[in-house]
Parts: C-alpha cells; sequence; structure tokens
C-alpha cells in the first residue's frame, strides 16, 4: 500500500479486517494529512485527533481479540458541523451555538460509528446549512480543493472538500435544497441526497424540515452505497423517517446491469447553463447512449428556468423552494434564545425581549438573518396565503412534472449545478444570484426525490482543471436506482478518483 | 417593502437592527420578495398544497415512556443557569 489515505472506504476496511494495515496506521496517516492540508483549505471546525486515536485502537484490538468486524471497520470519515455529536462542539459555523456541545448524538453517526468508522472531526459549512459556498460561515470560508481562490460550493463545502483533499475516505453532509450533491459537484466527489425520510434526522440540527436529509459523500458510487446501507432505515426517534425496507445496495451494484432509460429534462440544459458545463454533460450522455441505454426527452414545466421581461434568470422552483425553506427555518431558529443554550449577549438587555433580539442580532450572521425575516414575513398575517400557502401549491405542480417524467424513463440525467465553481467573493453581494447556484438541485429537494452528483468531467478555465458533476434523479425510494446508474458510468469510463494538486 | 413594515418584521423575528442594516435589507428584502411574487403567475386554485413529499408518511409509535435528557445535562449549555433553572432578565414590569 502506497498511500492509505487514497484508498476507497471499502478497501480500507478490507486492509483492516484482513491485517494487511491497522486502524490506527489508517488515522495517523489521515490525520498527518489534515494537519498539512487544513491550514491552507480550511476544512475543518473542530479536528478530533485523539478520539479518533483512541476509537481506531479500539477496532484493532476488535480485530486481536478475533471479533468479526463491520462493514466500515476503520474508515476515517467526517461530519458536517450540524450533526449532533456528545462529543466535542457542534456549531453549524455560527456565533450563536460557538460553545456549544450536545448532550447526545445523531443516530447517522451512532450507525456510521457502530458500523467501525472512525470520526476524524466536524466540518465547516454556511451557517445554519443556508449558503452555497460555505461563505456565510463564521468561521471563514473553505477553499476548493483544485483552485484554492474558488469555493468549494456548500453548505456542505468542508465535507466535500475533505474527501477531495484525501483526508476522509466518507463524509456526511446535509441536503435541504443541493447542499450535498452541489458541493460534491464543485470537488469532484459523488454526493447523495437520499429519499426524504429515508435517512433518520435525529441530531441534525434542523433548518428547512420538510427538506432537510443527511446524505454521504464519497470517491464513487459504491463507496456511497455502502455508507448510505449503514446509514439508512427506521428510526423511532424521527417521526418523519419512513419504515420501509432498505435494500442492499452494495449488492445491487454488484449485480447484473439492468436496461437503463434515461430521460434528458429540456429545462434543465437551456437558459443560464454554462456552456463549458453543457459539453462535458453532453460527452457523458454520449457514455450512456454508447453503454445501450436508451435517452428520452421529458418535461419538467414547473421548474424551468428563463428569462424574465429584465433579462435576469427566473424560476418558479427558485421562488417556490425558498419560500417554503425560509418559512420553516424562521420557525425553527426561534429556539435560538440566549436562554436555553449557546451565545447570549454580553451587553446588559432591559427586559427578555431585549435580550432575545440583541442575542440573536449579534449572534446569526447576514444570511440567516435575511432568511429569518423573509420566512418571518411569509408567515406573518395577511402574507401567508400570497406566499406560503402559494408555494406549497406550487410545491404540488412540481412534483407531479416529475412523476409524469418518470413514466418516460428510470432515471433523469442534468447538470448538478448551472456553473463550475466560482471564485470566492465573486456571488457575495446579491443573494439572488447565489440563490440561483441551486436552480437544478432545489425541485428535487421539493419533490423529495433521491438524487446522486457524480464527477462526469473536468472543464478548462483559464488554465485550471474544475470539475463538473451530473446529477442523477430517481423515483422516490430508488437510491439503488440512480447508484446503478453512476456505477455504470464509472465502469465504462474507467472513472478514477482524481486528487486534486492542493490535496498533494 | 419599505423600512417600517422591515422593522414590525425584524421585531416579530425577534432580531434588533442597526440603521444601516435597516437600510440594506429593506433594498434586499424587496428584491426577493419581488422574485417570489412570480410565483402569481401560476394558476393554482385546483391545486392541493404539498407540505410533505411522502405524504403515504404516518408513523406511529406505542406511546411508551423512555428517559429523556436530565435537569443537569439540559442546563448544561445554558449561558446562566443557577442548577435547577434557566436565569433570564426580568419579564414583567419593574415593580416586580
Amino acid at each position: 500500500v502506497s498511500d492509505l489515505t487514497t484508498l476507497t472506504a471499502r478497501d480500507i476496511a478490507r486492509g483492516v479486517r484482513s491485517g494487511a494495515f491497522r486502524a490506527e496506521e489508517v488515522a495517523e496517516a489521515s490525520l498527518e494529512r489534515c494537519r498539512v492540508v487544513d491550514p491552507r483549505l480550511h476544512v475543518f471546525n473542530e479536528l478530533q485527533a485523539e478520539r479518533a486515536l483512541a476509537r481506531a485502537r479500539d477496532v484493532d484490538r476488535a480485530r486481536s481479540a478475533g471479533q468479526l468486524l463491520p462493514p466500515l471497520a476503520g474508515v476515517p470519515v467526517v461530519l458536517k458541523d450540524n450533526l449532533c455529536t456528545s462529543w466535542g462542539r457542534t456549531t453549524c459555523s455560527s456565533r450563536i451555538l460557538s460553545t456549544f456541545e450536545a448532550p447526545y448524538t445523531a443516530t447517522a453517526v451512532r450507525r456510521l460509528e457502530e458500523a467501525g468508522a472512525i470520526v476524524l472531526g466536524k466540518t465547516n459549512m454556511d451557517e445554519f446549512a443556508m449558503g452555497s459556498s460555505t461563505e456565510s460561515s463564521a468561521t471563514g470560508v473553505t477553499r476548493n480543493p483544485y483552485d484554492p481562490e474558488r469555493v468549494a460550493g456548500g453548505s456542505s463545502g468542508g465535507s466535500a472538500a475533505a474527501v477531495a483533499a484525501a483526508l476522509a475516505a466518507l463524509a456526511l453532509g446535509s441536503d435541504t435544497g443541493g447542499s450535498v450533491r452541489q458541493p460534491a459537484a464543485f470537488c469532484g466527489v459523488v454526493g447523495l441526497k437520499p429519499t426524504y425520510g429515508r435517512v433518520s434526522r435525529y441530531g441534525l440540527v434542523a433548518y428547512g424540515s420538510s427538506l432537510d436529509q443527511i446524505g454521504p459523500l464519497a470517491r464513487d458510487a459504491r463507496d456511497a452505497a455502502l455508507a448510505l446501507s449503514v446509514i439508512a432505515g427506521h428510526d423511532p426517534a424521527d417521526s418523519t423517517c419512513l419504515r420501509r425496507h432498505v435494500p442492499d445496495y452494495v449488492a445491487l451494484l454488484a449485480g447484473e446491469t439492468r436496461p437503463l432509460r434515461i430521460g434528458l429534462p429540456a429545462e434543465f440544459f437551456g437558459e443560464g447553463l454554462d456552456p463549458g458545463v453543457r459539453r462535458v454533460l453532453e460527452a457523458a450522455v454520449e457514455v450512456y447512449r454508447r453503454s445501450g441505454a436508451e435517452i428520452a426527452e421529458v418535461s419538467l414545466p414547473h421548474s424551468s428556468v428563463h428569462r424574465d421581461a429584465s433579462g435576469a434568470l427566473a424560476s418558479y422552483a427558485i421562488a417556490c423552494y425558498y419560500i417554503v425553506a425560509m418559512a420553516e427555518a424562521s420557525s425553527n431558529l426561534a429556539r435560538y434564545d440566549g436562554v436555553h443554550f449557546g451565545f447570549r449577549t454580553p451587553s446588559s438587555p432591559e427586559d427578555i425581549v431585549d435580550l432575545y433580539s440583541r442575542t440573536r442580532a449579534e449572534g446569526f450572521g447576514e444570511e440567516v438573518k435575511r432568511r429569518i425575516l423573509l420566512g418571518t414575513y411569509t408567515l406573518s398575517s395577511g402574507y401567508y396565503d400570497a406566499y406560503y400557502d402559494k408555494a406549497l401549491r406550487v410545491r404540488r405542480l412540481i412534483q407531479e412534472d416529475f412523476g409524469r417524467a418518470f413514466e418516460r424513463c428510470d432515471v433523469i440525467l442534468c447538470p448538478t449545478t448551472p456553473t463550475p465553481p466560482f471564485r470566492i467573493g465573486e456571488k457575495t453581494q446579491d443573494p439572488l444570484t447565489m440563490y440561483l447556484e441551486d436552480v437544478y438541485t432545489i425541485s428535487v429537494s421539493l419533490a423529495g426525490l433521491p438524487a446522486v452528483s457524480v464527477p462526469c468531467g473536468f472543464l478548462d478555465a483559464q488554465g485550471t482543471r474544475l470539475p463538473v458533476g451530473m446529477q442523477l434523479i430517481g423515483p422516490l425510494f430508488e437510491e439503488g436506482r440512480i447508484l446503478e446508474a453512476a456505477y455504470r458510468f464509472e465502469r465504462e469510463t474507467g472513472a478514477r478518483v482524481v486528487f486534486p494538486g492542493a490535496a498533494t | 417593502m419599505d423600512e417600517t413594515l422591515v422593522r414590525h418584521i425584524a421585531r416579530l423575528s425577534r432580531i434588533e437592527l442597526r440603521e444601516d442594516e435597516l437600510e440594506r435589507l429593506t433594498r434586499e428584502l424587496d428584491t426577493i420578495i419581488s422574485y417570489f411574487d412570480k410565483l402569481r403567475e401560476l394558476d393554482t386554485t385546483a391545486v392541493q398544497p404539498l407540505v410533505h413529499a411522502v405524504e403515504d408518511a404516518d408513523v406511529l409509535a406505542p406511546d411508551d415512556p423512555v428517559p429523556s435528557l436530565g435537569a443537569e445535562a439540559a442546563l448544561a449549555n445554558a449561558p446562566r443557569h443557577d442548577g435547577s433553572f434557566f436565569c433570564v432578565p426580568r419579564i414583567l414590569g419593574a415593580d416586580w
């Protein structure tokens, strides 16, 4: 073995099981890489080296004692900093939670650890997962491993950069409108958003509760399948987590190749799409066509992107998504009050309302305040019907479009993002420009569908190679189908994980 | 959207705004709300609201009590507490 940090999760687990190397060696190699790379990229909010090494030694002892090792034994993982852990801090990259130590551990995290995974630390994100670039983080921006002048995407930017830069084999992120898929595309890794309710949200700090879903980031489809198998399934602690059978995704990918019908939504290949991204996507479609897949055109009219009278890019889905997400956010974030936990204003407030208002003014960043204010507005008396109720109706129209499209195909293929990774600071002045980053991922979230972003090629931007992601969308509960399609692409192209220069 | 309305929303949201913030936010919120207004172009009179993506999800569980967070753990992150209660400034009038 030349370098333990570049192995896939399944190869690490296999090596630890067989005794080819020890879990402690893997953890040491990963932590060493973290110490070298993190100062350049700012991946971590907190690195938890001692605990990771102790846990790795536990795995090695279990093996020495002759115990059967679980599927992720010794695999280094990182966690987005909105996943509660009963150790260390859980900050959501927000000043208001900068000292928060959660009293319990998220179910998905507990399942990873029970499967033998070694948690290295908590990763940077947009504050409360509100953003598409990690630029709204109170701890600073995470840089893209392919070009440190560019963003890693967001909101799970730290998790995506960690997997791309070979700091960890797997990561967990959370996806409300694209927050796993978009950074995965920007960092050239696989990022999966499961069906809403497939993975327990217990211990995930709430943002948009009807949309939030935890998902894995990995180096390839088979690792993503392995991670999903571990974290998916009913949890009595989350009433929205469904009692549905969880298929063996790993076995599914190892099985026979099944016929595949791919749908291309015309609306996602038109106005607003970067020509370089389009070329890479068209080549990816050709790969599928040559492999014998059927290609059909489908339509998602209520998710279309068009120019309005003023020439600006418009999308009903964007408006619908931000109304729903901000309304839910304004309600969820009411709990940060300077009383129960977290930051409290150091000033001397006159009364309790003053305490709340100053604490929240000083504790929240700009984007979070904007979203709370907008959510409060759309839910307030006199505006509820015009905005929130209206958005919920449009949400059904968007979901129905997908239902019709899946009558004609097994999987929908489209870009994950309209542009390649953008430069730090490029979109922070205009919130709407940033919101448009999610234009291909949000309708999937509104419809609750599973989708995976898969690296499908590179484009050249003034001499820098930047990764491009394609999004594969499936019907409800069909994670297996999209992972199969992703794996098919990897086999056809002989795709291997590419590690960017900044990491080596 | 004007400054009076933003002030009102900020009050409802329990967020104190500085004067410079107020001016900038009024502009930004106005632009975003105008964007939201595009949904009016769609006729949704015959469409039912969709709150949850998976509508057959009715998860029931037996009503069995299980241990929950104890007072010590619940207070551990409080900015101020006295061992049993959260401490806050006075809630009622100064006479109290």
